[in-house]
Parts: structure tokens; C-alpha cells; sequence
């Protein structure tokens, strides 16, 4: 079997080119899915017999909750492979992965806090999901603090490699304690959203959503990747035939 | 250190050392064991020779302490409520400020990276460091707490399960704080850093630690949130030191 497919993943060029490729494959069907679902969630979706229109906002909370938790993981893998192979596109990878998590992150907790004050009648509720996806915002400036002190781009890539390891460990210890230490403080006032309980009309919109929002992570994914891997090859000669090609065109 | 030998971390496959005269020269290794003794009574003893470093964590701590009543309220029935939050607050900012030093001195006089490079496991001597760390540290904490909490009209019989929840606690912090620690070895402006990257890891301590103490105070059984709270410092000291030697590892470099 012809493995260089595999190994040319590694390389800078490759991949900025791979990306630049890519874009548009994820930018459309971003577009599409994220309208279609925007229209199906705001117009189409009947309103909650209990929240009115205002359950609306789910659609874009929900996948921004997702997508936090989701980038976390993914930051800390990429991360995990450059510290293992030292693969240095994999350091880029996570390094543009980490403000857009940070983004959704501060998304979600905004858009869980406009919930919040005509559900629960207040903004903010210390209630586990809220505080732990809090602590994952922590997290998050945590290692971009640590990422932006560090002058030295490798040791500054590896030192948050193991840091984003060690906060993957540590994301479901927090998550449950949370969820442990707020159980035992109070009952739930928290109306809760009954998750099967939920008709098509309203969940295919959120499933459109989460789709769409993953997409235009994608989107802003490939964008960030190429920027940073601009920005740390900017001596590399491959970059200048791909600039010069780029200005000819 | 008489066990620093940089041929020994690599593999000897390449050179038979049956005929190598000066293999038998050399000074034998230390076993794991003595290694991680030595560093642990170097530590103890540096410490004792400068006895501020053991002192002033102490001190910050109960200055933070006092600085509860003066900003809420002298009544002792209302302090009495909030004694488990002050006890624990102050012991988490207390126990951060001491990180700082965990390995500084060390970093600086080039100590570090002889334990790199002498051919033990680091995660061993650094778990050795960290618990000399501890026992400079979070242990006066712990014995102090007592004493602290009488100032805030806490029952004497809630003693043991304070001093217990934050021996245990502070284990897990030192630990914990071992990797920030690691992580921000000759950053500039680390100790905030060093904060911000601590806190959160740090929050399962604070919750389960906070909880058993009030429920010690309240004279309830305080045995649950003991156990989860022993069983994040096990975590810990199995893990911790792991990606503690990774960070000072990638730090030295």
C-alpha cells in the first residue's frame, strides 16, 4: 500500500495547499445547511407550548455548546500527535483551533445567559452546565495565556500540548464534580429541557444546526490554518513560488 | 549527586560493555528509591536552612483568613457559615503562592536539568520534590487550619474531618500545581499564569473539599465527599508527576 498520501500530511506546503482546496467544500455546504436551518428553526419550527418563541435560541446555543467541547478534544489531539511524532503541522493545527474554541465557547455562554433571563428570570444561574462550560472558558485563555507568554514557538508548542493533554483529563472530573456540587446545594429550579420529548419539527432544525455550525467551524478552521502556517513558515522558499504563482494568477 | 552519568540514558546495544574497562569504573547508580530519598532530604534540608519559605505561605494564609470577618461581619454565628469557604480559599491561594518556588530555585542553579539528565526517572525525582514541596507547605497548612477555623467559631469536634479534608486536599493541590508549575519554569510574568492555568484544574479539589468541611462543621457525616476527594489526590499522585516531568522536561530544553 502507497503510504505517502499519509506522510505528505506532515508537510506545511502540503497541507496549506490541501486547505486552500478544501475551503470551499466546507464553505457552501456551510452557507446551505446553516440558512436552510436558520429558516426551518426561526420560521417553520412551531413555538414551545411553555417558552413561546424563546426557546428559539437553542439553535444556536446548543451547537456552540457542542462545538466547544468539540474543538477542546480535537485541540488536544492535534496537540497530543505533535507532542508524540513532533509533527509541527499538528502544533499549527491546535494553535488555530484554540480561539475559535474559546469563540464558541463565549457563544454559548452568552447566548445561555439571553436564555437565561426570561426562563429562569435571571442571567445568570450557577447551574452545572453553565459553570462547567465556564471553567472550560478557563481553560481555553488558560492555554492561550500559556501559548502567547512562551517567546520560543517550540517549546511554547509543546509546553501547551501538555497542558491541552492534561486538560482533557481533567474536562470530565470538572464536569461531574460541577454537576455533584450543585445536586447536593439545591433541587433543580432549572426547568429543564425534556430532551426525547422533543418533536421532529423542532429537532431536525437543531440537527441542521449542528451540522451547519461543525461546517463553518470547518470553514474557519482551514482559514486560521493557513494563516498560521503563513505565519511560521514566512522564511520558508516554498512560500515564495506559492506567493509569486498566487500574484501571477 | 553522585549518580549523574549521561551514558546512561543511552541504550548501551551499540557497545558491548563486557569489554569496556571503563564501565566497572564507574560510580554504581543509585536505585530509584535512594534517588528519590536523596532529593527528598535535600529538599527538606535547603528549606529548613531558609526557613521564610516555610513560614510565609503560613503567614499569607492566615492573613487571607483575617480578612473574612473584616470584609463580612464579626458575628460569629454568620462566620460560622462561611468558615469552610475562607478556610478553603485561603488554603488554594496560600498553597498557589508556594507553587511559585516549587522549582524556581532549582531551574535557576541548574539542579533541573541535572535531574534530566542523570538518568533516573524524572517523574520520580520530581514526585519526590513535590512531595518535600507538600511538606513544607501543605502540611503546616493543614495543622494550622484548626486553629484558624477556632477563630471562626467553628465546633471542636469538627476538627478531624477539617484537618483530614485539607490534608488531603492540599496533597492534591501540590500535585496538581506541580504541572502549572512545571509549564511556566522561566516565563516572565508566570505567577499569574501559573494561577490561571492552576485554577480551574483545581476546581474538583475546591468543590469536594469546601463540601466536606461544612458538612464537618455541621456535625454530619463528612465520610463522601472525603472519599471522592481521596480519590482525586490518588489521581493525582499517579498522573501528576507524569505531565509534571513532561512540562519540565520540555521547559529545560
Amino acid at each position: 500500500m502507497n503510504w505517502t498520501w499519509f506522510h505528505r500530511l506532515g508537510s506545511p506546503p502540503h497541507i496549506y495547499r490541501l486547505a486552500g482546496g478544501l475551503l470551499p467544500w466546507f464553505a457552501w455546504p456551510a452557507t446551505l445547511v446553516i440558512s436552510a436551518g436558520l429558516y426551518a428553526g426561526l420560521v417553520l419550527a412551531p413555538p414551545d407550548y411553555q417558552q413561546g418563541d424563546g426557546f428559539r435560541i437553542i439553535y444556536v446555543h446548543a451547537p456552540s455548546a457542542w462545538l466547544s467541547l468539540m474543538i477542546y478534544t480535537l485541540m488536544a489531539s492535534a496537540a497530543a500527535i505533535g507532542l508524540i511524532w513532533r509533527i509541527k503541522v499538528a502544533h499549527a493545527a491546535a494553535a488555530a483551533a484554540a480561539p475559535i474554541g474559546a469563540w464558541f465557547t463565549a457563544v454559548a455562554l452568552i447566548t445561555g445567559m439571553l436564555w437565561g433571563k426570561p426562563m429562569w428570570g435571571t442571567y445568570w444561574e450557577w447551574d452545572p452546565r453553565l459553570t462547567a462550560e465556564l471553567l472550560l472558558l478557563f481553560l481555553y485563555l488558560g492555554y492561550m495565556g500559556l501559548r502567547s507568554a512562551i517567546e520560543d514557538l517550540q517549546r511554547a508548542d509543546r509546553s501547551s500540548a501538555v497542558l491541552a493533554i492534561v486538560g482533557v483529563v481533567n474536562v470530565p472530573i470538572i464536569r461531574y464534580s460541577v454537576e455533584w456540587w450543585n445536586s447536593l446545594h439545591q433541587a433543580p429550579s432549572v426547568m429543564k429541557l425534556g430532551r426525547a420529548s422533543m418533536p421532529a419539527s423542532m429537532l431536525t432544525p437543531l440537527l441542521m444546526m449542528l451540522l451547519g455550525f461543525t461546517l463553518l467551524f470547518g470553514v474557519l478552521m482551514l482559514l486560521r490554518l493557513r494563516a498560521e502556517i503563513l505565519r511560521r513558515e514566512r522564511s520558508a522558499s516554498w512560500l515564495r513560488d506559492v506567493l509569486a504563482q498566487s500574484i501571477r494568477q | 549527586m553522585s549518580t549523574i552519568k549521561v551514558t546512561a540514558t543511552q541504550p548501551s546495544a551499540t557497545q558491548p560493555s563486557a569489554t569496556q574497562p571503563s564501565a566497572t569504573q564507574r560510580l554504581p547508580a543509585a536505585s530509584a528509591w535512594q534517588a528519590c530519598h536523596l532529593v527528598l532530604t535535600r529538599d527538606l534540608r535547603l528549606a529548613f536552612r531558609r526557613s521564610s519559605q516555610i513560614v510565609q505561605p503560613l503567614a499569607f494564609f492566615a492573613v487571607v483568613a483575617t480578612l473574612f470577618p473584616l470584609a463580612l461581619s464579626p458575628e460569629l454565628t454568620r462566620l460560622r457559615l462561611l468558615a469552610h469557604s475562607a478556610l478553603w480559599i485561603s488554603a488554594l491561594l496560600a498553597s498557589l503562592l508556594a507553587l511559585e518556588q516549587l522549582f524556581r530555585d532549582d531551574q535557576l542553579d541548574g539542579t533541573l536539568e541535572q535531574f534530566v539528565l542523570s538518568g533516573q526517572s524524572l517523574t520520580m525525582l520530581l514526585l519526590a520534590k513535590t512531595i518535600a514541596h507538600w511538606l513544607l507547605t501543605g502540611l503546616p497548612l493543614a495543622l494550622m487550619a484548626p486553629l484558624v477555623s477556632i477563630a471562626f467559631g467553628v465546633p471542636a469536634q469538627a476538627m478531624p474531618g477539617i484537618l483530614s479534608a485539607l490534608l488531603l486536599g492540599t496533597l492534591a493541590l501540590s500535585l496538581i500545581g506541580a504541572i502549572g508549575a512545571g509549564l511556566t519554569l522561566g516565563v516572565k510574568r508566570g505567577g499569574v499564569l501559573l494561577s490561571l492555568l492552576t485554577l480551574p484544574l483545581a476546581v474538583p479539589v475546591l468543590i469536594f473539599g469546601a463540601r466536606a468541611t461544612e458538612l464537618a462543621i455541621r456535625a454530619e457525616s463528612a465520610a463522601a465527599p472525603l472519599y471522592l476527594l481521596a480519590a482525586i489526590a490518588v489521581l493525582a499522585l499517579t498522573l501528576a508527576p507524569l505531565a509534571a516531568a513532561a512540562a519540565v522536561r520540555v521547559s529545560i530544553e
